[in-house]
């Protein structure tokens, strides 16, 4: 058991790479590489599935770690860990990986080789982020995350891929280079490109406080735009009508809110307690500002985007209130948000195989036609707009709380308006798709309902839904040993964060007052 | 009471039956849709009267009974929600005639939706609602009946729009669902401070919390209880939220008597007299509960005057008699308000079943201007109706008469201003009396109007729910209210009455002397000279207009809200600032990157070699810096000090 905990994540992390190569290999027949790529996707799956297994709740700090030497000028180390905060963002990435293929499987019908192996490198870059505890590992499976994903906007996009795909690349990968002059910055002063090592050193004041500003940011900066966090979101509407849909599910949110959460407040507390605030206003500004415009969307796609800049804001006002249970209620909400948009994805992009239209005015009175696609379209649409017991419920509750007590109730209750605007827009969506008389392009084509291969996937997603809402205990507790470190460092070194906006001027006794 | 009760099965056997319809549904046959859709409201109901049996066996002493989950639902950071179900006199009553009307609605639907498509679509979602209401009712801390609270919505959404092809159903249940979202956020915002300012959820933790504080007087508790009373304005459709119940009929008319009368709209006045300790510290949310209540019973009853859809003028005497029972709540008769909660379930309940016997027995008519002479075709409905009418107008000895006295009197006695909440109700009572008068009149009565098809009988599956809601509004109320109080008194508390006897009796003849007057108008219009109505109609249009139009509330809130909304988004935030703006921007910037799109261009030709290129210039990029890293460092250097400007 010792040696697969020692190799489990190098396991993780290489076989979509092998199986990308595979695909690279054979003959591109009889969809030949689709069947390798959802085989190498559900072994991957299954090996991610290890980890929360043999996971110790009390143990603390990194497991199933692994540090060697790589590089020896530069000190580069192959050094992978898992912590409560990667813990389920790795089975998120091993889940979402099967959802994809099958995404893609009607899809994509050209130069399949070439899209299935991007995909399968795909995955191998979002492991590596999660997993990596070495900067310029880091650093460099950030880069490679960026690479196939602009690639394949730009072969595979729906009607104009390479100029969403120039913009995708002027966003994500401009703001990447400062993040290297930072990371090397931090080598430069002191040899280590260690997350460990550089955490403590800079804990313990190494650093002139100066330009450690200026590092931080340029960390922020970086993430801020992959999540992406108004008004940095210019390239998610495009990116998300254009990009398959296998990959336009894990292009926004999890990578960004996770490294904000690992390097960003894990790094630089400090730095970060400092600019809480605007970030704080920002998210708040980002739910209401995407919720608004997803209300007057024509697209579905891009309807999607911005129900996800609202999403994801939220997620942002829970990380930034450096809260404990802000910040566990973000990471929960990550995953909600990962199983839900993909599943709403997934549905969406069935019907444009159907009827290749994504105009939301061209649909109508489908749920008569398409049983069993409107009942999950609604379970998806509900557990966005976070009906309890549902997955976005819980998340969203603890994000709210927590901002209302530890933060301010002012933004609280600004940002938890977004929750009726989520409502109008999704239910409209659900209404203009599957209600009413059926349109004119609904009666020209025959009814397709899902079939079982699509169900087989849709399935797992809509009971996970449904888990996540109703016994979130199984997650929280590992969550939260990953999300305490920071919390409990900004707390010791800063007073709670006290902010400037309007509110009741009644007594707070916080959130430690029990 | 003994430790081998399950509560847990309450909710989860119409969940249970929710599931099992509505996934195989489709595929059973159709008498086995129907055994599982009666058993499970069946079988809930079965364990709630074994546990009022073993209640009344052991006595008072052996209540609340809780049952606590193991594991919480909720654990993270210092927030700590249970999986706890409370049983007391208060969620005994709510769950007798959630069940129980729940059943007999259920039975009612065999026959009425049996020619339906979507029959099995229909039970789970019934069943749904059952899980999700009898969660509400039975939840022991705010988050749980917030979900039992949402969950209902959910049900009313879905059923609301169960024919879903038409737009006006799909309209319906979204406006249901996003009006009852903003009271909701009332419901939320009320818990985030109740977690801020006792630290818990746990409805007896906080009374225990204010127990020990008797001084603590209004302050955050006004606000508190003015947040959870936002959210039943939402849910019992109470001013200024109720104007998604009017709409919400276009649901199947035993959807309307079950989720749009009898329960889901009476869970705010739960909710309230469940959280009865906060508004109990704070004279002011009372006041405001109180003039809610009497102000909307009196604006539902004056749209109910002119309308001429069956269903609505039911569904307006709902929102009315759902301001009884919040000016019940705000004079602190919580037991009162309770006390109608359930005799009015009993009659609203007979009243749109019958209605829906009409409905379905005419093909889908609903328009009252186009019925009239039914009496002679359907006695046994027309009958159930005239023992309904009876009972909402309050004539002695039927159940609406009891539980309307007790709120009234209550209002009475308080003095001051009650005076006045009093005349308003006494008020609303004659209207009511009028416009239920008038409905009969106009539906039974007279010479029949318009086309219609040959009514026929309904089968035996809806008459027999009928004959036992009409027993019930006769026989419901006579357990009298003070007993029914004393019952309550562990749940929500004892009020003193100043009060005697002999006021009693005197309000209570005058509350009768008001119905008759109501029927007396009624026949003076509708059956005497029914040009009258035309008439009066003529002579003062404003007013008729002002009222058909029903204030134009919808109309105000379309102007001020919806419109200006999707205006601000459309125009100002999408066009100008996500477009032109932050679009221009962009733009700007990239303008200096066209080189590096020209190459991006290139991908498109989908050259392999091209990638390759990219992935070799990479590689050596990172070769470079792997051999000389102190150059790239340096280089790094030189950027940072441009950037911080040294």
């Amino acid at each position: 058991m010792n040696a697969i905990n020692q190799s489990i994540l190098t396991l993780i992390l290489l076989l979509p790479l092998a199986g990308a190569v595979l695909v690279a290999l054979v003959p591109d027949r009889r969809k030949l590489p689709n069947w390798i790529a959802l085989i190498t996707a559900l072994v991957t799956f299954g090996l991610t599935l290890h980890l929360p297994a043999h996971f110790v709740l009390n143990q603390g700090g990194f497991q199933f770690e692994i540090n060697m030497p790589w590089i020896e000028n530069p000190a580069i180390f192959y050094h992978l860990g898992v912590d409560g905060l990667s813990l389920w963002l790795v089975v998120l990435t091993g889940l979402l990986a099967p959802v994809g293929v099958v995404a893609s499987w009607n899809a994509i019908t050209e130069r399949r080789k070439v899209f299935y192996a991007l995909f399968l490198v795909q995955q191998t870059a979002m492991f590596g982020v999660f997993l990596s505890l070495d900067l310029m590992l880091y650093y460099g499976f950030w880069e490679l995350s960026l690479v196939p994903m602009a690639v394949l906007i730009a072969m595979y996009g729906r009607k104009d891929g390479p100029k969403a795909a120039l913009k995708f690349f002027l966003f994500t990968f401009i703001p990447s280079a400062p993040l290297l002059v930072a990371i090397l910055w931090l080598y430069a002063r002191t040899g280590s490109f260690d997350f460990v090592t550089l955490q403590i050193l800079i804990a313990h004041g190494n650093f002139p406080a100066g330009p450690l500003c200026w590092i931080a940011l340029a960390f922020l900066f970086a993430f801020a735009v992959k999540v992406p966090i108004f008004p940095l979101h210019g390239w998610l509407a495009d990116t998300f009508s254009e990009a398959p849909v296998a990959l336009a599910m894990v292009v926004a949110g999890k990578l960004g809110l996770y490294s904000m959460l690992r390097f960003h407040i894990g790094l630089f507390p400090q730095q970060a307690l400092a600019l809480a605030p605007l970030l704080i206003a920002l998210a708040v500004i980002g739910v209401l500002y995407g919720a608004c415009l997803a209300l007057v969307q024509r697209d579905f796609w891009r309807l999607l985007a911005f129900a996800a800049l609202s999403h994801l804001s939220l997620i942002v006002l829970g990380i930034y209130g450096f809260t404990l249970t802000g910040m566990s209620g973000a990471v929960f909400q990550i995953l909600s948000h990962g199983v839900v948009d993909g599943a709403l994805f997934l549905l969406l992009g069935f019907l444009y195989d159907r009827y290749a239209s994504s105009q939301i005015g061209d649909y109508g009175g489908l749920a008569g036609k398409l049983p069993r696609a409107a009942t999950l379209f609604v379970l998806a649409s509900l557990a966005m707009i976070g009906l309890p017991f549902l997955s976005g419920f819980v998340g969203e509750f603890l994000i709210f709380s927590s901002t209302f007590i530890g933060v301010s109730r002012g933004w609280a209750i600004a940002a938890s308006l977004g929750v009726i605007l989520g409502a109008v827009y999704m239910l409209s969506l659900v209404q203009h798709l599957f209600y009413g008389p059926e349109s004119a392009l609904a009666a020209s084509k025959p009814a397709k309902d899902i079939r079982f291969g699509e169900l087989a996937i849709l399935a797992p997603l809509a009971v996970l839904m449904l888990a996540l809402g109703v016994t979130p205990s199984l997650w929280l507790p590992s969550i939260q040993t990953g999300v305490h470190p920071p919390q409990a460092k900004v707390s010791a070194v800063l007073p709670p964060s006290v902010l400037l906006l309007p509110s009741f001027s009644i007594p707070s006794p916080g959130e430690g007052q029990r | 009471m003994n430790g081998s009760l399950h509560l847990w099965l309450i909710p989860l056997l119409p969940f249970a039956g929710f599931l099992l319809n509505g996934i195989l549904g489709s595929r059973l046959p159709k008498w086995l849709v129907t055994t599982i859709a009666l058993l499970a409201p069946l079988a809930a109901f079965g364990v709630v009267l074994s546990a009022a049996q073993g209640f009344f066996q052991t006595g008072i002493g052996s209540l609340p009974y809780v049952e606590t989950c193991p594991s919480p639902w909720i654990n993270a950071g210092t927030l700590h929600i249970d999986f706890s179900l409370v049983l007391d006199q208060l969620s005994l009553v709510m769950l007798l005639v959630v069940t129980g009307v729940g059943l007999l609605i259920h039975v009612y639907s065999v026959g009425y939706m049996s020619d339906e498509e979507g029959y099995a679509r229909y039970f789970s979602f019934l069943n749904l609602f059952l899980f999700f209401m009898t969660l509400l009712v039975l939840a022991g801390n705010a988050l749980l009946m917030f979900v039992g609270w949402e969950g209902v919505g959910l049900a009313s959404y879905l059923l609301i729009g169960f024919y879903f092809h038409k737009d006006s159903a799909a309209n319906a249940g979204k406006k249901a669902f996003i009006v009852n979202r903003i009271g909701d956020l009332g419901f939320l915002i009320g818990m985030f401070l109740l977690l801020a300012n006792f630290g818990t959820l746990t409805f007896s933790e906080i009374g225990a919390k204010l127990g020990q504080d008797p001084g603590w007087q209004g302050g955050i508790l006004t606000v508190i209880a003015l947040c959870l009373l936002l959210g039943a304005t939402g849910k019992s459709a109470q001013l200024p939220l109720y104007i998604w119940l009017p709409d919400a009929m276009e649901g199947p008319t035993p959807v309307s008597a079950l989720i749009h009368a009898a329960t889901m709209v009476t869970a705010g006045v739960y909710m309230i007299a469940r959280t009865h300790v906060l508004f109990d510290h704070s004279p002011f949310a009372l006041g405001v509960v109180a003039v809610i209540g009497a102000a909307t019973a009196l604006f539902a009853a004056t749209i109910g005057l002119v309308q001429n859809d069956i269903k609505r003028v039911l569904a307006y005497s709902t929102i009315s008699q759902l301001g009884y029972m919040f000016l019940g709540c705000g004079v602190a008769a919580y037991s009162a308000a309770i006390f109608h909660l359930m005799t009015h379930a009993f009659f609203k309940a007979l009243l749109f079943l019958a209605a829906g016997a009409v409905i379905h027995s005419l093909g889908g008519e609903q328009d009252l201007r186009k019925m009239g002479g039914l009496w002679k075709k359907m006695p046994v409905t027309f009958a159930m109706t005239t023992v309904g009418v009876l009972a909402i107008a309050g004539f002695f000895p039927l159940a609406g008469f009891f539980s309307k006295d007790a709120i009234l009197y209550a209002a009475f006695v308080q003095g001051g201003s009650g005076l006045v909440l009093w005349f308003v109700g006494l008020l609303t009572a004659l209207l009511t009396s009028f416009y239920m008068f008038r409905l009969w009149y106009m539906a039974f009565l007279g010479k029949p109007r318009g086309e219609v098809d040959h009514p026929h009988a309904n089968p035996w599956s809806m008459a027999v729910p009928l004959v036992i809601l009409a027993l019930l509004s006769i026989c419901g109320g006579w357990i009298g209210s003070e007993r029914f109080g004393a019952f309550l008194a562990p749940s929500v508390g004892t009020r003193s009455t100043a009060g005697s006897a002999q006021l009693e009796l005197i309000l209570s003849i005058a509350a009768v002397v008001v119905a008759l007057l109501g029927w007396f108008i009624a026949d003076l219009v509708y059956r005497q000279k029914p040009a009258r109505a035309a008439e009066l109609a003529e002579a003062l249009p404003g007013s008729y207009s002002l009222l058909a139009h029903k204030y134009y509330v919808d109309e105000f809130y379309g102007a001020s809200v919806v419109k200006p909304l999707f205006a601000v988004s459309h125009y100002l935030l999408d066009w100008v600032v996500d477009k032109a703006l932050l679009g221009g921007t962009a733009w700007l910037l990239g303008g200096t990157a066209t080189y590096a799109g020209a190459i991006l261009q290139r991908w498109q030709s989908g050259n392999l070699r091209s990638y390759a290129a990219w992935l070799a210039a990479g590689a050596a990029a990172l070769l470079l810096f792997v051999v000389v890293p102190w150059a790239t460092v340096l280089a790094g250097f030189g950027i940072h000090l441009t950037m911080a400007g040294h």
